[in-house]
């Protein structure tokens, strides 16, 4: 490294004039390295409790590179009336999934926030159970609800809206949270009351964000909705699995591509129409 | 209807206009109430559609809606009933006869995610700078990176544990390889942002007093944009355990597999101590996360 030729006195005297930055204090210095440490060991750990050895991941490696090999060209093989029926079906799910979510949570969220509803018990109980409803995983919502209703779409719907209930519910209280109180204050100041402080007051200040959020929500969970058929909730998911468990490798990398052409429409119109709802 | 628009004004506070112009500031005001008001209908209108369209193709049946829904509620009442019939809670012991076996499966997901996630990360820390425009000149390499990423994080991440699951066998690495590579795709995209909105003051002045490139990412970049990563990496951790709890279900490891079983066979009681452990292991390791963001930026609120 040229650059700066600084004499042994200069130095010197930069640590003489500067001494916490020439001789950081010992937490700094070894409080670093230990967390490293401890994150690496609890990390090798790791690999060797879960049997993930150089040798397997060699082996899968190469194995791995031959299936991908064998994707190209991506190809139907004569079920492409079929797949497309499915990616209509996984679009479906995610939209009537979203918006059931989105619909049952804005009330829910207004409840669960501390400017809506003073009362610290009911923001409690409410937040809490958003957080059990969102950390059970889409999947088990499947399951739960295919023991209901049944294989098919319907149960994907229901749990694509459930596990986003919690989801929403927490974001749009947080959302109504950070509103500023300025325009509440006005409306109650010329006369409105509870209703139309939220009516006047709130509304218009959330529901473009809270509107963004579930477009976005509706995209995410069009991944959510290609995966659920897996355990028989309708949507692509099912024609995945049988291709990847009969080795149709070209059917499967066509139907990744559908999945990932799909979302990236998706992900153009609505970035295009939350551009348009906060203009 | 805005109110008090109507309202009196007191002549002293507020100048009037007179009302000829008054009048074409309200016709104004109107005209373009009136087409947020048309535009807000024809989204609704299109939403319905498009609802409707959907219901039709995932075989919506309100009324068969109705008539399940006494299903779900006594799903939830099974759920919360032991085989002797007694409810759940009169006997915990019960309840939870496999916790020993529950618990080993529930912290090899947590090491799941563990190990998914810090090797995901490193991925993205490696990646964004040649991802990201402040780092990185040449456009093709930029490119090259950022459609990785995205295809790492666009593809849902059980198909990676499906396809993986068939490479290498099952067990927990195609799993935790399913989650380290869908957490590349998306810590990436962040970590590409955080880079690009780094100040490029530091780095140009390691170069300028004869740094390397990697000595300017090293001194210049990485200070700034260490806790920010971090952070994510956090948060990143919280979304990998709950992926991790479901991997079990393609064969990939973790407590899903015991689930699933449950799930399949009926074992109402086992099915609810499972998901009320999943649970709360979710839950603590969210405030835990949460309390060590906030320690990462003292300043802010959250």
């Amino acid at each position: 490294m040229k650059g700066l030729d600084l004499t042994a006195e200069e130095v010197a005297g930069l640590a003489a004039r500067h001494p916490a930055l020439m001789r950081p204090a010992l937490r700094d210095r070894v409080g670093g390295p230990i967390l490293a440490l401890a994150l690496l060991g609890l990390f090798v750990f790791g690999l060797w409790d879960l049997d993930i050895s150089p040798a397997r991941l060699a082996g899968g490696t190469v194995t791995l590179v031959r299936f991908l090999a064998l994707m190209v060209p991506p190809d139907p093989l004569g079920h492409a009336v079929l797949f497309v029926q499915a990616l209509g079906e996984t679009l479906a799910i995610s939209l009537l999934g979203t918006l059931t979510a989105a619909v049952l949570a804005f009330p829910a969220g207004l409840v669960a926030s501390r400017n809506v509803v003073a009362n610290p018990v009911i923001h409690h109980v409410a937040r809490r159970i958003f957080d059990v409803i969102r950390s059970i995983d889409v999947l088990v919502w499947a399951l739960v609800w295919i023991g209901v209703v049944g294989l098919g779409p319907f149960a994907g719907v229901l749990a694509i809206a459930c596990s986003d209930f919690g989801a929403l519910g927490k974001l749009f209280s947080e959302t109504v949270e950070t509103t500023g109180h300025r325009a509440r204050e006005g409306v109650r100041a010329a006369g409105g009351g509870a209703i139309d402080e939220v009516r006047f007051g709130l509304l218009p200040q959330v529901l473009p964000v809270i509107a963004g959020q579930a477009l976005y929500f509706f995209e995410s969970n069009v991944r959510a909705a290609a995966i659920i058929g897996i355990v028989g909730a309708g949507g692509i998911g099912l024609h995945l699995y049988e291709a990847i468990r009969t080795l149709e490798w070209r059917e499967v990398s066509f139907l990744v591509l559908m999945v990932l052409v799909s979302v990236a429409l998706i992900d153009t119109v609505s970035s295009r129409l939350r551009a348009a709802m906060r203009g | 209807m805005t109110p008090g628009r109507d309202a009196p004004a007191s002549p002293s506070a507020v100048v009037l206009l007179p009302d000829d112009r008054l009048g074409a500031l309200r016709r104004g005001y109107d005209a373009v109430g009136n087409r947020r008001r048309l535009k807000l209908l024809a989204g609704l209108a299109v939403l319905v559609l498009l609802a409707g369209v959907s219901a039709r193709i995932a075989e919506i049946d309100p009324v068969t809606m109705w008539l399940k829904f006494g299903g779900f509620t006594s799903y939830f009442d099974r759920l919360a009933t032991l085989d002797s019939g007694a409810r759940v809670w009169t006997d915990p012991v019960e309840w939870f006869w496999g916790l020993k076996k529950w618990s080993l499966l529930l912290g090899q997901t947590l090491l799941m995610a563990y190990v998914g996630t810090l090797w995901g990360a490193v991925f993205a820390a490696v990646l964004c700078f040649a991802a990201s425009r402040t780092t990185r000149r040449d456009g093709r390499v930029r490119f090259a990176a950022l459609r990785f990423l995205e295809f790492c994080r666009t593809v849902p991440v059980l198909v990676f544990a499906l396809i993986f699951v068939v490479a290498f066998g099952l067990g927990a690495l195609p799993g935790v390889l399913a989650l380290a590579v869908h957490t590349a795709g998306s810590l990436g995209k962040l970590f590409t942002e955080v880079v690009e909105n780094a100040d490029g003051n530091p780095a140009e002045g390691v170069r300028a007093s004869g740094g390397s490139g990697i000595q300017a990412i090293r001194f210049g970049v990485l200070p700034q944009v260490l806790s920010s990563f971090a952070s994510y990496t956090l948060l990143r951790f919280e979304i990998n355990l709950r992926d991790a709890t479901v991997m079990g279900f393609v064969g990939a490891g973790g407590i899903g597999e015991e689930l699933l079983v449950a799930i399949r066979r009926f074992y109402y009681s086992d099915v609810s101590a499972m998901l009320v452990l999943i649970v709360l292991t979710v839950v603590a390791l969210d405030l835990m996360t949460e309390r060590l963001r906030g320690r990462l930026f003292p300043g802010e609120a959250r």
